[in-house]
């Protein structure tokens, strides 16, 4: 029982954060028909900058230093190099941001090093909230909850009730329509843009001291956000949630998990030995392949569902 | 014809180059020269299948070394089984065999992936390939986990009665298998597959229209392209004998791409150039230097937005104007072109070595050695120097483009004339 609740409760801080960097990659691909794959990058930028401005203003200022210079930072990968790109076509973009994962991986690297950074949470959070059932709930999980939370209410209200957002909302379905009805639709890319590496960068301020901070951050986190995307229906924002929230369930009850396929067959009467690539693959505890199944899950519904869970559209 | 000529002086080279550098004195071949050669002709194979996909069929693939470690993998079990006397295949055949490794996996994979085509296409492979690389590091059965799985080569058992001990024989199997690889997937461009394969590219709604299905000439493109990229990782397993969870991981479907994209994917034998250079670099540069990706991303992102259709691309673009006999007229404006392009590589190289050496450089406790003179990386000067040979050499090179670029337009309208 314990285990459950805390799982569940784990499962659904790792689940928004991914949201948090699903949605951004969402956003910006069912509007400007790109995907981001320097959005992990960003998470991870926005992790050092973060380490770096906490080092001489404190947490706090940094939670919104750093996501504003990531947004910055995203602004101008859209002005002076995804729209020069766009000219050569779809595939062009593509290859523009994958690019740029080398370059911001290596930047990363030469800036601040090898080494795993000391970003670590902050005193006045680093207390635990409850107890439940003999264990300890730290209260800065429960503040990446509502950081979270808080910045889904923020984005659903902000495309659903102001001017802007239902811009984007048009501009989303009917480009040619809104740049015809006078609305200035490269700003509005760019603004979509920046705002998804704003939330990436967001999501790497209170990722980064929950998880490590360090060069290999992006390349870890970055396949399984593409998942969630994929998995969730491309260009489906509903879609995504769901997903994240599965996938944030999923990894982390894999964790505690240690029954294998073998067991589940046991009590039918089949007993399972010998030593071949089947027998293996059969006796291999759910715990030891956790990171496999977000990917043989991605694969399942692609089998089943070539648009994914909610998505509506082909690309 | 002239491409002809091109040709039998690459293979001429080949065949050639190793014994350019044998030692006389003590009957010895060049291992490294040997090895950076093999490691080349698998490149180019690895670089051209890839081109099946991107250049052939606008098919942006980020699972393409799954096929090759797959070819790999697949190598080594089949020649241990040679080795246990399971498996009576000579060794000249051995490569057809991963081959045809790759395209079974490429068959299942490509069912799946090619439903989809452009941005979803690319987003399928890149989750199947992260599912090959952590498979591979979790079932010790088939890929050894970590460690890898290891073989020899001498199986005894070989057409020409070669026992394959020495890296010169190895070698000219590669270049022969090289040579069959590339000759068919060059002859597979001429067959209506390719037509097809390129007529989706440009526009499938109007191949779906004359009734050909797009989702077909996809999946065949890609499982025959996962053919050819399973014959390269049966090379490389030949070659090193051992293969590990690296010859599957995505940095490898990476240098695919980097290769094709980079020699250029509108020519086919663009991505062989790009092998070869991307090869050459890789062995000299990444040795020399810890910032070797940030070079190579930023070469690559100039040519995306700068040269869409590579190196090849450009030196095609020159043959308009060579056959008007008017190709001595740029000399002048590509000359005024070096100075300021030099600066501009001194300063952008000075910058990121300095970077680099600061933190990476410190921490690996080496020191930035400069014609022999240690530099201080925390002196004022060296980055003044590099800072304003950058903006120098950029502004600079910003304005000799312009005016490389009115001659470059004046000439093509008047041989187009």
């Amino acid at each position: 029982m314990e285990t459950l609740l805390i799982s569940l409760l784990n499962g659904l801080v790792y689940g928004m954060l991914l949201f948090m960097l699903a949605s951004g990659l969402t956003l910006i691909f069912s509007m400007m028909g790109v995907l981001n794959f320097a959005h992990a990058s960003i998470y991870m930028l926005g992790a050092y900058l973060a380490f770096t401005v906490s080092e001489y203003v404190g947490f706090f200022p940094a939670l919104i230093v750093a996501p504003i210079l990531c947004g910055l930072i995203g602004a101008a990968i859209e002005i002076w190099g995804l729209r020069r790109a766009h000219h050569n076509g779809h595939i062009a973009e593509l290859l523009f941001t994958f690019g740029l994962v080398f370059i911001i991986q290596r930047v990363v690297q030469m800036t601040w090093g090898m080494l795993p950074m000391a970003y670590r949470v902050p005193p006045s959070l680093d207390f635990p909230l409850f107890v439940l059932y003999g264990s300890n709930f730290p209260a800065y999980r429960g503040f990446m909850l509502v950081i979270s939370a808080a910045m889904l209410l923020g984005t659903w209200l902000l495309l659903k009730k102001t001017r802007v957002g239902l811009i984007i909302q048009a501009a989303l379905s009917h480009p040619q329509m809104v740049s015809a009805l006078g609305h200035n639709v490269p700003r509005v890319f760019t603004t979509v843009f920046a705002g998804g590496c704003v939330l990436a960068g967001l999501a790497g301020v209170i990722g980064g001291n929950y998880q490590t901070t360090e060069p290999g951050m992006a390349d870890s986190m970055g396949p399984i956000v593409f998942v969630v995307v994929v998995f969730g229906g491309l260009g489906s924002l509903a879609g995504c949630f769901v997903a994240s929230i599965l996938m944030g369930m999923v990894q982390t009850f894999a964790v505690v998990i240690d029954y294998s396929i073998a067991d589940l067959l046991r009590p039918l009467g089949l007993a399972i030995s010998g030593d071949t690539l089947l027998t293996e693959v059969l006796t291999v505890p759910v715990a030891r392949i956790g990171a496999l199944l977000p990917f043989v899950m991605m694969v399942t519904i692609l089998f089943f569902r070539p648009r994914g869970l909610m998505g509506t559209r082909d690309t | 014809m002239k491409s002809r000529w091109l040709i039998l002086v690459l293979i001429a080279a080949a065949i050639a180059l190793p014994w350019g550098f044998y030692d006389w004195s003590h009957h010895r071949h060049d291992g490294f020269l040997i090895s950076v050669l093999s490691q080349t002709g698998m490149m180019i194979v690895l670089a051209l299948s890839y081109n099946m996909l991107l250049g052939q069929a606008g098919l942006f693939s980020l699972c393409h070394a799954t096929f090759f470690g797959i070819g790999g993998y697949a190598m080594v079990h089949f020649l241990n089984a040679a080795g246990h006397d399971e498996l009576p295949v000579p060794m000249e055949i051995m490569p057809l065999l991963a081959g045809l490794s790759g395209l079974g996996l490429a068959i299942l994979f490509g069912a799946m992936a090619t439903k989809q085509r452009a941005t979803a296409f690319a987003m399928i492979t890149l989750g199947i390939g992260e599912l090959m690389a952590t498979a591979a590091l979790m079932f010790h059965h088939f890929f050894g986990g970590e460690g890898g799985v290891t073989t020899d080569r001498m199986i005894d058992n070989s057409v020409f009665g070669l026992t394959y001990a020495s890296g010169i024989q190895v070698y000219y199997l590669i270049v022969a298998w090289t040579l069959i690889a590339v000759a068919l997937m060059y002859f597979l461009t001429l067959t209506p597959l390719g037509r097809m394969a390129n007529a989706t590219r440009d526009n499938y709604e109007r191949a779906q229209f004359i009734g050909y299905d797009p989702r077909m000439v996809r999946f065949i493109q890609f499982a025959l392209s996962g053919f050819f990229a399973g014959i390269g990782g049966g090379l490389y397993a030949i070659t090193y004998e051992i293969v590990t969870f690296d010859a599957l991981a995505a940095p490898l479907s990476a240098n695919a791409l980097l290769m094709a994209y980079i020699g250029g994917t509108t020519v086919f034998g663009g991505p062989i150039l790009g092998a070869i250079l991307i090869t050459l670099l890789q062995s000299g540069v990444s040795l020399l230097s810890n910032s070797w990706l940030v070079y190579v991303g930023v070469m690559f992102i100039g040519m995306v937005i700068f040269a869409p259709s590579g190196l090849a691309g450009i030196i095609q673009a020159h043959g308009p104007i060579q056959r008007a006999g008017r190709l001595g007229r740029l000399t002048v404006p590509y000359l005024r072109l070096v100075l300021p392009a030099l600066a501009l590589l001194l300063g952008f190289v000075g910058l990121v070595e300095l970077m680099s050496f600061l933190t990476i450089g410190a921490a690996q406790g080496k020191k930035l050695i400069l014609f022999g003179n240690p530099i201080d990386v925390h002196a004022t000067v060296p980055w003044v120097v590099s800072s304003v040979s950058l903006v120098v050499g950029g502004t600079w090179l910003r304005f000799e483009a312009a005016v490389f670029h009115r001659v470059w337009e004046r000439l093509s309208a008047e041989v187009s004339r």
